[in-house]
């Protein structure tokens, strides 16, 4: 891997920079470096840095930006008549871009010479065939045009992978020189250096920015491109989710409506079962629970938080699901029709989050303050009815904050709901059949093989985006209530 | 005062103290109950962890074993050429073996009927192994050779209970005279069962073998995935940390990441998972279910938790040590750098733990850059291959083979799901450790 090797000549080149640099500076105090203006290891760190840090920013801005430029000097290469109907230039783009994949691995494993990847003809020799004899995924004929459009592809690609290499080492080197030069014993290299390492710092910090900018920006840009494809209005209101498997768009039914109640019902179901059992286990820990049991149910409970989401995924799936249906099925009660629903999924969910209500309920509860109790007691109520009629009351805002927080978690909850919930989806009132929910449908579109650029796959990004505006709000509304509450008592 | 209440004197108590009245009692049991309910709702959150953990190891731990037939056997230079010179070679060895096998039965005085279809029922195509070991070895000849031979999973089921007699339909895998030939060789203590290393060093198998499958690729393609995951979300998330708890003015950029980290903590995963496809592999048009991906889109997961509990630990430092190192001159920045940080280091690493142990169990976002559905066949070759070539990781592996339509394979999820935990405990342990060994109250 050339970059790998990159990388590693540009750190040498730093390394090297640090001593002379280090050397340099003493050299010129005449080896006494109480001369200097800052410690000797400073100097060094300047050069090293000055090496490294531009080397470093132009090769991540490079990296982006190469495969866009190549992209599309490439498809403006591609002639309009050889895409097909039904077919687009991404998608042939994405051949090229296989073929292109599959000639350099053929180079690598010895079985085509480069001449033969750079000049071979699609209609003279079989490419695809020897393609497939390297053991290279080829999914259809490469054709003539498809075979130039790769091999200029790797061409410009290599090129322009070179030029980055020795731009690359030049900047180092000259960056090295740089600072070589304006090393002096006077040089306020520890000035210069902690600047430096302020600006990495807040660029670091930025980097959360950058994710949600990410973030938004994939959502909103997909979202759209959704939209010109399909009407918002039926997306938001459609009472109908049936999206068709052909790929081609038009007979599918998109409408979010029925995926929004199935996941507030499994949220609510769950909710039902963590609420009461987190709070009451809350309240226990908080106020009757001697230190020793306290110390041991509480992380017991915590165990709960830290199992991965897949681990209840299988849990619903494969044992609650099971254990429903014999109770509620068909030789039982009647209620129930297979082992994935709605109850079964918002069961499991709401053991997942006994400990999420229970862990912040706790915290809240223990911040109101004792004075209150005392007050409490002081009039002559018993313990249940301090906690009834003053602490919780008090605690309140914090714990519907934490409930709202849990509701979050809920609705964004993928694992057990693409395993536990089933597939279908419908607006229905019975919590024993199945139903679908955002998340899932979210994974079943983008990981079918439908193409990214048809609404049947576009329309995951918009579910993503309701999600994303969904937890948002509920996540914000909940910060600021256990903030507000917060500042009241401290 | 006394002479007033003396002429007054309170009117007779209608209740005594030590009589509870209806009224007390009542609240009394109102008291109790109210204990008792919380006592029941405790209760229940470990009832449900028993009972999680209980169907955790009960239907995990068959995945660790596996039925295998062990058989002596040797084979004479004779019997080695004769069965080469015929033409289908691999039925001459397999005749052999039938023959050797029906021996031992004899021995023990059982007589069981069957015939080559029945063997390759039980154990595949016996004959194929032998003359492959014969021809690897062939010193072996004429010596008497253990061989341990695993059978299929359909007896494999039946020893585990997925398979038995009353619903079993003879069919090409498996007929109820199999079962009799079975049931014989276990009395004669020829078939047993045995730990399976294959389970845990293998990789993935394909759909029909579910006996084959192991989780060892997924447990590298899960290493690698870390390892990026340490290496971006460390350093950035201690640097932004850094910043923010030392550096940053009070303005509206700094409000603006900290709103932004609190956010993304409490994301949904599965934005992420659509953010690593639309933006790495989408735009960036980097390898589909490679470590690389996964392992960015978990660093970017992992951010907040890593910088919420490092700067929690940042915090803990008590600023006299910053007043001191300011105070002997130091720069801030050596206050922070030498100082700050390596009194911070113990929480740092113990956040980091738990924050990478939180990725290693992600599932959601992996589903979305395609690494479900990939049968991870073998082993990356190399360091740099296992960041770029297509692997699967633990939580996608358990993924893939819970939505296998083979129920067999449902014993793999669970048992990979039991390395997985074991990895997850093993990595919490480190940190309760860390914790316990290096935190400093001040």
């Amino acid at each position: 891997m050339p970059l790998f090797w990159l990388i590693l000549i540009v750190l040498v080149i730093a390394a090297v920079g640090y001593m002379l640099g280090r050397s340099r500076a003493l050299a010129n105090a005449g080896g006494d470096s109480r001369e200097l203006h800052s410690l000797p290891s400073y100097y060094g760190w300047n050069v090293a840095l000055k090496a490294m840090v531009p080397t470093f920013v132009l090769l991540i801005v490079w990296l982006l930006v190469q495969p866009l430029y190549v992209n599309s000097v490439i498809s403006g290469m591609i002639p309009a008549n050889v895409i097909d109907d039904g077919s687009s230039r991404g998608l042939v783009m994405a051949e090229v871009r296989r073929a292109a994949n599959g000639l350099d691995n053929a180079v690598a494993q010895g079985v085509m010479d480069e001449e033969f990847a750079r000049n071979a003809r699609a209609d003279f020799t079989d490419v695809s065939q020897v393609l497939k004899d390297a053991g290279q995924i080829v999914t259809t004929e490469v054709t003539q045009p498809v075979l130039r459009a790769a091999q200029r592809y790797r061409i410009v690609n290599a090129t322009g992978y070179q030029i980055m290499s020795i731009v690359a080492v030049v900047l180092a080197l000259a960056g090295t020189l740089f600072a070589l030069r304006e090393t002096r014993a006077l040089f306020r290299a520890r000035n210069v250096v902690e600047l430096g390492i302020h600006a990495l710092l807040v660029g670091a910090a930025s980097i959360a920015v950058l994710t949600t900018v990410g973030i938004l920006l994939s959502l909103v840009f997909n979202t759209w491109e959704f939209f010109k494809l399909y009407p918002a209005s039926d997306f938001f209101f459609g009472l109908n989710w049936a999206p068709s498997f052909s790929g081609r768009g038009g007979s599918s039914d998109l409408g979010v409506l029925p995926l929004l109640w199935g996941t507030f019902y499994i949220s609510i179901v769950a909710l039902a079962v963590a609420v009461p059992i987190g709070l009451f286990a809350a309240i226990y820990l908080s106020e009757y629970a001697s230190p020793r049991i306290r110390s041991i149910a509480k992380p017991l409970l915590e165990i709960l938080a830290g199992i991965p989401t897949i681990v209840y995924g299988l849990f619903a799936l494969l044992t609650v699901g099971p254990l429903l249906l014999k109770v509620f099925g068909n030789e039982g009660l009647g209620w129930m029709q297979a082992g994935t629903a709605v109850m079964t999924a918002g069961l499991v969910m709401g053991i997942m989050l006994i400990p999420f209500v229970s862990s912040l309920s706790d915290d809240i509860i223990n911040a109101v303050p004792q004075a209150m109790r005392d007050g409490s007691y002081g009039l002559g109520a018993t313990q249940s009815e301090t906690i009834r009629q003053v602490v919780i009351p008090a605690a309140l805002p914090g714990i519907v904050g934490a409930i709202l927080l849990a509701a979050s978690r809920a609705i964004g909850e993928t694992m057990i709901v693409v395993l536990g919930a089933g597939a279908a989806a419908r607006l229905s009132l019975n919590p024993f059949e199945a139903m679908t929910t955002v998340t899932a449908k979210i994974v079943s579109q983008l990981t079918g093989d439908a193409d990214f650029a048809s609404p049947e796959a576009l329309v995951a990004f918009a579910l993503g985006m309701t999600l994303f505006v969904l937890t948002l709000c509920l996540n914000i509304i909940a910060l600021y209530i256990v903030r507000k509450y917060r500042e009241q008592y401290e | 005062m006394t002479d007033a209440s003396m002429d007054n004197p309170p009117p007779a108590r209608a209740r005594s103290l030590r009589q509870a009245d209806a009224n007390t009692r009542r609240r009394n049991a109102a008291e109790k109950r109210f204990r008792a309910y919380g006592m029941v709702a405790i209760l229940t959150g470990l009832f449900f962890l028993t009972v999680l953990f209980v169907s955790i190891i009960r239907s995990g731990a068959p995945a660790f074993t596996r039925t295998v037939v062990n058989v002596e056997f040797t084979l004479t230079q004779d019997q080695m050429d004769a069965a080469e010179s015929e033409l289908f070679k691999t039925k001459a060895y397999s005749n052999l073996f039938i023959a050797a096998l029906q021996g031992k039965l004899e021995e023990r005085g059982m007589s069981v009927e069957f015939d080559e279809a029945a063997i390759e029922r039980l154990l595949g195509k016996v004959g194929g192994t032998l003359r492959a070991h014969y021809k690897e070895f062939p010193d072996d000849v004429g010596k008497p050779v253990p061989f341990e031979l695993a059978a299929s999973s359909r007896v494999d089921g039946y020893y585990k209970g997925r398979v038995n007699r009353e619903t079993l339909q003879d069919s090409r895998f498996l007929q109820l005279s199999d079962l009799d030939l079975v049931d014989a060789l276990e009395e004669a203590q020829i078939i047993k069962q045995a730990f399976s290393w294959t389970f845990i060093t293998g990789a993935d198998s394909g759909v029909d073998n579910p006996g084959g499958a192991g989780i060892g690729a997924a447990v590298v393609g899960s290493f690698f995935m870390m390892l990026v995951v340490l290496v971006l979300s460390l350093p950035i998330g201690v640097a932004a940390s850094i910043y923010l708890e030392e550096f940053a003015p009070q303005n509206r950029f700094t409000d603006l990441i900290e709103v932004n980290i609190s956010n993304l903590a409490a994301v949904p995963s599965i934005v992420f998972g659509i953010l690593g496809l639309a933006v790495f592999i989408q735009f960036m048009h980097l390898p589909q279910s490679a470590p690389l991906v996964g392992g960015l889109v978990l660093s970017l997961m992992t951010l907040p938790t890593i910088i919420i509990s490092t700067r929690a630990s940042l915090k803990a430092v008590p600023p006299s040590i910053r007043d001191a190192a300011l105070g002997v001159g130091a720069s801030k920045m050596q206050a922070v750098f030498h100082h700050v940080l390596p009194l911070a280091a113990p929480g740092i690493l113990t956040g980091t733990i738990i924050g990478l142990a939180q990725a290693l169990g992600e599932t959601a976002p992996l589903l979305l850059i395609g690494m479900v559905g990939f049968v991870a066949r073998g082993y990356p070759d190399g360091f740099v291959a296992g960041f770029t070539e297509p692997n699967s990781a633990m939580p996608a592996q358990i993924y893939t083979w819970a939505a296998r339509a083979d129920a067999s394979f449902y014993e793999k999820a669970w048992g990979g799901i039991i390395i997985l935990l074991a990895f997850l405990l093993t990595m919490n342990i480190i940190a309760i450790i860390l914790r316990r060994r290096f935190e400093r109250r001040w």
